[in-house]
């Protein structure tokens, strides 16, 4: 058995900053498993830019913007393995973890992170009825066997689901090439950000379709065609108005599903509409020092979010290892009127934060509402939003007056109200 | 030495091989398929049958009973995921217990051991999960469950130890008899002789017996389609859960699986084509909305994916087992269900008859006993080290959802009978099959396969006719 004061499950964006944060909190003894032969996680595949305008004020591209914190986490001389995978955390903070060089390894720690991020909802998932053929990938897939391998999974291609990986690979794939028929969306509206949709679908011309779905895929041995088909307001497809597109390639871009396996074996609770834990302010989660942050915590739009959440979730780690005071003493943070989810869920009456960041999205697309703050009923904040979408995460800053108002309370609801 | 040639490489074709093998012959099997059990085998509901289902006086009731009985020991024999589960028949009106009744009566008159009818109070404290609506069940203590995929393989695997040899990408197209010998013709111009044939070609048996016999014989190629669910909701079902026929028709059954998911499934299409394994929008509705009358609790979400396979559906509606008009010519045709469940008594009948007839010995050194692919995810943490030390490709995970190893995948593919694309990977190692599909480690085991086959990364199959990528990227040195 090997004694850490703090295990980082996962060494991409979320557990660099988080072991950063850590570090320059003032703790020294933190190892990072990652179970890539790299650091920077699924960055490395997303060459594209637009990473870090937030965080850097510049825009990088997905491994620039990893060099960033790996520059940062081996200044530090925070240590790390790669090519390990944890395949199980006890709910007394017992890490097993194995590779090829060590075997398996048994680590105590004292705090552990999971910043083990999310995975892509499988063809599965959606019951498309079909052919099982090849050339039917999940974008990521595609992604990384394009940027990473050098492979070009198809040539005429289709993509189901307007997530921001798919609309992402849209204009990859025709950058390589490939003609990209048409993205394919079962809701009215995209599920990826609007910056997406203009650069990787409007500017390349790609038919974009709201309201439709693929309800058959034909092919034996590859992919030779999908019929996609109207939905309608029950999200039910309308076979009258099926129609075949010819194509090699079927790309998924359905829907990411925080990895929570490992979360859920230690005993960590789970909030059933983020998949991730229930975390109170510091990140922590219902087991007293295991936090969580990141896409295995809830599903982000930008990676710039990504890293803000885990450094705090390093820096309360660092407090933990230290001093080992827990309150469990909450108020309920919760979403109501539209506001799908908020995070974190809890907040401790004994906080003495200065500002705390609230995340949300929306169920749908709503116009000119007001997002507010009530506790226990009386409203104490609201912003004016022209349009709130499931695609785009809102927040909230509170000031240290609203978390003072906050914490006198038991219940803060974040809702959507009309003008 | 005599000859025997096997035309068909599934759960029949691989189960007779084996037992053949360990006579004195010369087995060649024939498969039009690159690999074993890619048929029927592959996508079926993997019951074992207690026997109470299928008519007394049948060669499908008599096979059934005898092939249950064999699962225990066969599966430590060959190294095969099975467990004895028990299985329940809902029954979901008062109307209906008349029916259950009678299928006990015809469970007992075929000689199926540990039955019992019981009260629908009963099977939900057997069953936590199974509806409110039930009001009685047939409890039928000796059904079980494997993995037939698994079990052909290991039936293979023995098989080529012993001598057998498998020939893949054969179709047979002709048959034909010069003097004594049978010349079996293929696809690809390919000349086959043997003494005896042995016709195990599943949904084409028709096919290959009506090239040779006069006696003619129809399969009707039946799709079912199946949903399968994530190994979190394993908890739904311990048993195997089917449904009395209700007016809504046959039943769709619930079961678990060797490996802790739940199956729900099968529908029951009549298709033209047999090779027609795709799933439909009406066939998967029709499953789940089937499969919620047993469990309620089961929940689309949670489905990770769907399939669909063809049963050999004899027009006769029993199994054809035996030598056809044409001396040396041997059927072993229709099996469809219970055919998983009578496979090991199918098997050693098949292969003691065509022994007697060809007049040859056992052998002295035939080798019984087969050890499967250690499985990482299943070892206690010193079995894992000790794996890791003699291998260090043990310690490195490819397939995450799994907790499959590089270890195992290339195991996979260089052992008798080994895996030749990512689909027979997967079949072998369970890489690619958990939650996420394949997602994360489909460009791994690509690689691996590309490595361990000597073939370029671009020419890695998905299966026997799927490439997986069209070829280098613009940018690709």
């Amino acid at each position: 058995m090997i004694n850490k004061n703090l295990v980082i499950i996962g060494g991409g964006p979320a557990g660099l900053a988080a072991a950063k944060s850590a570090y320059d909190e003032g703790e020294r003894d933190i190892l990072i498993l990652e179970r890539d032969d790299a650091l920077g996680g699924i960055l490395n595949q997303c060459i594209h830019n637009g990473f870090g305008l937030h965080t850097f004020k510049e825009e990088l591209t997905g491994p620039e913007y990893a060099k960033r914190y790996i520059d940062e986490v081996q200044k530090r001389g925070i240590k790390y393995k790669l090519s390990t995978t944890v395949l199980k955390v006890g709910n007394d903070k017992v890490v097993t973890a194995v590779n090829e060089y060590d075997g398996l390894l048994k680590i105590q720690a004292k705090a552990i992170i999971f910043a083990c991020g999310c995975r892509e909802r499988p063809r599965g998932g959606i019951n498309v009825a079909g052919s099982r053929c090849a050339g039917i990938f999940s974008a990521g897939t595609a992604q990384k066997l394009i940027n990473i391998d050098g492979y070009m999974p198809g040539k005429e291609v289709v993509i189901l689901g307007s997530g921001d990986i798919g609309l992402i690979m849209a204009r990859r794939m025709t950058f390589e090439g490939a003609k990209v028929k048409a993205v394919v969306e079962l809701m009215p509206y995209s599920s990826g950000l609007n910056r997406n949709i203009v650069q990787c679908i409007k500017d390349f011309d790609i038919p974009l379709l709201f309201s439709h779905t693929v309800v058959d895929i034909k092919g034996d041995g590859r992919v030779s065609g999908v019929v996609i088909a109207k939905v309608d307001d029950k999200l039910q497809p309308i076979m009258e108005t099926a129609e075949e597109i010819p194509c090699d390639t079927l790309l998924l871009s359905i829907g990411l599903i925080p990895q929570s396996e490992l979360a859920v074996g230690a005993g960590v609770a789970i909030n059933p509409v983020t998949s991730g834990a229930v975390v109170d302010e510091n990140m922590m989660t219902s087991v007293d020092g295991v936090f969580e942050c990141g896409n295995v915590l809830h599903v982000h739009d930008l990676v710039d979010f990504v890293s803000k959440e885990s450094e705090e979730a390093g820096k309360s780690a660092a407090k933990y290892i230290k001093n080992n005071i827990i309150n469990r003493d909450y108020v309920e943070i919760v979403g109501a009127g539209g506001v799908r989810y908020v995070v974190p869920q809890k907040l401790s009456k004994t906080c003495e934060m200065d500002k705390l960041q609230l995340k949300m999205r929306v169920g749908s697309v709503f116009k000119n509402v007001r997002l507010c703050i009530d506790v226990d009923g009386e409203e104490i904040y609201s912003k004016k939003k022209q349009i709130v979408t499931p695609g785009e995460m809102e927040s909230i800053i509170l000031s240290r007056e609203l978390i003072e108002k906050a914490i006198a309370g038991k219940t803060l609801t974040v809702a959507l109200k009309g003008e | 030495m005599s000859k025997v040639i096997i035309i068909g490489a599934g759960i029949i074709g691989c189960g007779v091989a084996r037992e053949l093998s360990r006579y004195d012959v010369d087995i060649t099997v024939l498969e039009k398929f690159n690999d074993v059990s890619c048929g029927t085998t592959k996508a079926n509901s993997g019951i074992v049958h207690a026997g109470f289902d299928a008519k007394p006086n049948t060669l499908k009731a008599k096979f059934n009973l005898l092939g249950n009985a064999m699962f225990d020991e066969l599966a430590k024999e060959l190294d095969f995921p099975f467990k004895r589960n028990g299985a329940l028949v809902l029954c979901f009106d008062k109307e209906g217990v008349d029916d259950l009744c009678e299928l006990y009566q015809r469970g007992i008159s075929n000689g199926v051991d540990g039955l019992e009818t019981i009260t629908g109070d009963k099977a939900r404290e057997l069953e936590p999960n199974i509806s409110k609506q039930v009001v009685a069940a047939l409890l039928a203590k000796s059904s079980g469950i494997v993995s037939p995929y698994e079990m052909a393989i290991a039936y293979a695997e023995n098989a080529a130890v012993n001598g057998c040899k498998f020939v893949f990408e054969k179709q047979v197209v002709s048959i034909t008899k010069k003097g004594n010998l049978w010349q079996v013709a293929t696809q690809d111009g390919d000349v086959f002789e043997a003494d005896f044939v042995i016709n195990c070609a599943g949904v084409h048996a028709d096919d290959i017996n009506n090239i040779v016999c006069d006696k003619k014989i129809k399969i009707i190629p039946r799709r079912g389609e199946y949903m399968l669910y994530d190994k979190t909701r394993g908890y739904l079902a311990t048993r195997t859960i089917f449904q009395m026929p209700t007016k809504m028709g046959k039943g769709i059954l619930v079961a678990p699986t060797t490996h802790g998911n739940i199956i729900t499934g099968p529908t029951a299409m009549d298709v033209d084509d047999k090779d027609d394994i795709n799933t439909t929008f009406d066939g998967l509705k029709e499953v789940y909305e089937k499969s919620l009358l047993s469990v309620p609790e089961l929940n689309k979400k949670f489905v990770i994916t769907q399939f669909s396979g063809t049963r050999a559906h004899s027009v006769g509606g029993d199994f054809i087992i035996g030598e056809s008009e044409k001396k040396g010519f041997y059927n072993v045709a229709g099996i469809e269900s219970p055919g998983l469940t009578s496979a090991p008594a199918i098997a050693v009948h098949v292969a003691d008859e065509v022994a007697q007839k060809l007049e040859v010995d056992k052998k002295a050194d035939f080798v019984a006993k087969r050890k499967g692919i250690p499985h990482f995810a299943t070892l206690s943490d010193g079995e894992r080290q000790k794996l890791i030390e003699e291998n260090p490709l043990y310690g490195k995970i490819v397939c995450r959802c799994e907790v499959v190893t590089e270890g195992e995948i290339v195991d996979s593919i260089n052992r008798p009978i080994g895996a030749k694309d990512v689909d027979g990977v997967k079949r072998r190692t369970r890489a690619g099959m958990g939650k996420c599909q394949g997602g994360f480690c489909l460009e791994s085991v690509m690689e691996i396969l590309a490595r361990e086959l000597g073939v370029p990364f671009e020419e890695v199959l998905k299966d026997r006719n799927g490439k997986i990528v069209i070829g280098k990227a613009k940018n690709k040195r």
